[in-house]
């Protein structure tokens, strides 16, 4: 028995991806894209209260952030998402019965707001004491100021953490599949695992590899664009600011 | 330069410490409407503090600021800085947003113009200062020089009644110097009240009406610039003076 059948068989049985395609593509890919969405936004919307908390003047505001931080970047996710989705349960089943995607999707969020808040905390803090202080001798409430000015640079500069930190939520969707999860809720990894579990080979979770590979690695060049466009500048702008300059000078 | 509503400004008696660390120790300073003021003296010697005293960017522990006559410390200190234009060594304009977009935004945001009145204020303004050319560009792309032009057009622009500069030429490439002093010298000329923190001792022996010398967070000496720079009194003075001309 050579190695390259043996390889072949475990990996690259085009039956059996073939046969599990149609349900990775509608089932799959469809509930881990549900999944890693909601929690990006919910996350980053939590993470922008942590980073908010974080950056307070006040320390009864300050404290919670860090601590919050604190525990959920310093937690293994799998034992967060348990604690929270089969935690919680008997107490959200009476909304929404037990679906385990809310509780799922909160603990992907909770996670991921340590990690996002940090990263805006940072980006934040990275702006000039000035831009604040020039906001304010113009008239700006603290408030207004962080909202109009700050924050918003703050943000740009940290745009490929921030997508960085979504293709980690990408992959970590996966790991809802510890909720138990119905027939119509699988995501990526666990119809590959369970069509990998009948057939006896490996090749439904490569393929479900090249899903997640689909989804994460434009992300990817999506960070290199940002951070391209962050050392450099916008190179369509400084163009016009350009041709703008020289039509001035001809003038 | 269009004429302005200035209003007189007048400091008394302020202090200021960060920690234990006093920075401002009793200063006075009256700028009767429409002059100008030239702060100068040695690095630390309080006279940034002052101006931030002034619009509240930092509280005075002690003292009172009077614009127009009325305590400025007891109101909104955010109400108080629309009526007080500053100008920073740094500049401080908006990378993220248009040179136009630097001004527009106090305009719609605070002055709450609509879309279109704030644009053309901002426009006018920037024609002023000669930048009009400039409104689409980003800060960055601009030199010091007009980047600074750009701050001075964005204070303006808010119409207030007292400008404030803060070693408004320290940052900029010598060459870049006159262009922002000569607007300053104008916006002078057209009678704005202003208090003007400098190292630039020919813009302050030309320009102010008065010449303040502050030493360890107080005014040493002040007069007209003639008493100052031919005739000063105190031995501190005359030793800056001969370090610095």
């Amino acid at each position: 028995m050579d190695i390259w059948s043996t390889l072949s068989d475990t990996f690259l049985d085009w039956e059996s991806m073939k046969a599990v395609l149609p349900e990775m593509l509608k089932v799959g890919l469809v509930n881990t894209l549900i999944l890693a969405a909601a929690s990006v936004v919910l996350g980053t919307l939590l993470g922008m209260i942590v980073a908010v908390l974080a950056l307070s003047s006040k320390r009864w505001l300050r404290w919670p952030a860090k601590i919050y931080t604190d525990i959920f970047r310093g937690l293994p996710a799998i034992l967060t998402i348990l604690l929270i989705g089969q935690g919680l349960s008997p107490i959200t089943r009476h909304w929404w019965g037990p679906n385990p995607y809310p509780l799922g999707i909160l603990a992907l969020s909770l996670i991921a707001a340590a990690y996002i808040g940090e990263i805006f905390r940072s980006g934040i803090q990275s702006v000039e004491k000035g831009q604040l202080e020039a906001a304010r001798a113009l008239g700006f409430s603290y408030t207004s100021g962080m909202r109009l000015v700050v924050i918003p640079q703050g943000v740009r500069r940290v745009l490929p953490a921030l997508v960085n930190q979504f293709i980690a939520l990408v992959k970590e969707s996966s790991l809802v599949y510890f909720l138990g999860l119905l027939a119509s809720q699988r995501e990526l990894f666990r119809i590959g695992q369970d069509a990998a579990a009948t057939n006896g080979n490996l090749s439904p979770l490569l393929l479900a590899g090249i899903f997640y590979l689909l989804i994460t690695v434009p992300l990817t060049h999506l960070v290199n664009h940002f951070d391209k466009r962050l050392r450099e500048g916008r190179p369509v702008e400084s163009e016009d600011v350009e041709l703008e300059e020289l039509a001035h000078a001809n003038r | 330069m269009r004429t302005v509503e200035a209003a007189s400004l007048e400091v008394s008696g302020v202090e200021l410490a960060f920690g234990s660390n006093k920075v401002l120790r009793g200063v006075d300073l009256a700028v009767p409407a429409g002059q100008t003021a030239c702060v100068i003296g040695p690095s630390g010697s309080g006279k940034s503090t002052l101006l931030r005293a002034i619009n509240r960017l930092l509280e005075p522990d002690a003292g009172d600021v009077k614009l127009g006559g009325e305590s400025v410390l007891r109101g909104d200190a955010d109400v108080l800085r629309r009526r007080i234009g500053m100008v920073f060594q740094h500049f401080n304009l908006f990378p993220h947003k248009s040179v136009l977009d630097n001004i527009t935004l106090p305009l719609r945001k605070i002055k709450k113009l609509d879309a279109e009145a704030a644009q053309a204020a901002a426009r006018a303004q920037l024609e002023l200062v000669g930048l009009a050319h400039k409104a689409g560009a980003r800060p960055g792309n601009l030199s010091g020089g007009q980047q600074q032009r750009v701050a001075i057009a964005r204070a303006l622009a808010m119409e207030p009644e007292v400008m404030l500069f803060d070693e408004a030429t320290s940052a900029l490439d010598p060459e870049l110097v006159k262009g922002v002093l000569s607007l300053m010298a104008d916006l002078a000329e057209a009678g704005m009240t202003m208090v003007v923190v400098t190292h630039e001792m020919g813009f302050a022996r030309e320009v102010a009406d008065q010449v303040a010398f502050m030493d360890h967070g107080v005014v040493v000496e002040s007069g007209v610039p003639e008493q100052i720079f031919d005739a000063a009194e105190s031995a501190r003075l005359r030793q800056f003076l001969s370090q610095v001309l």
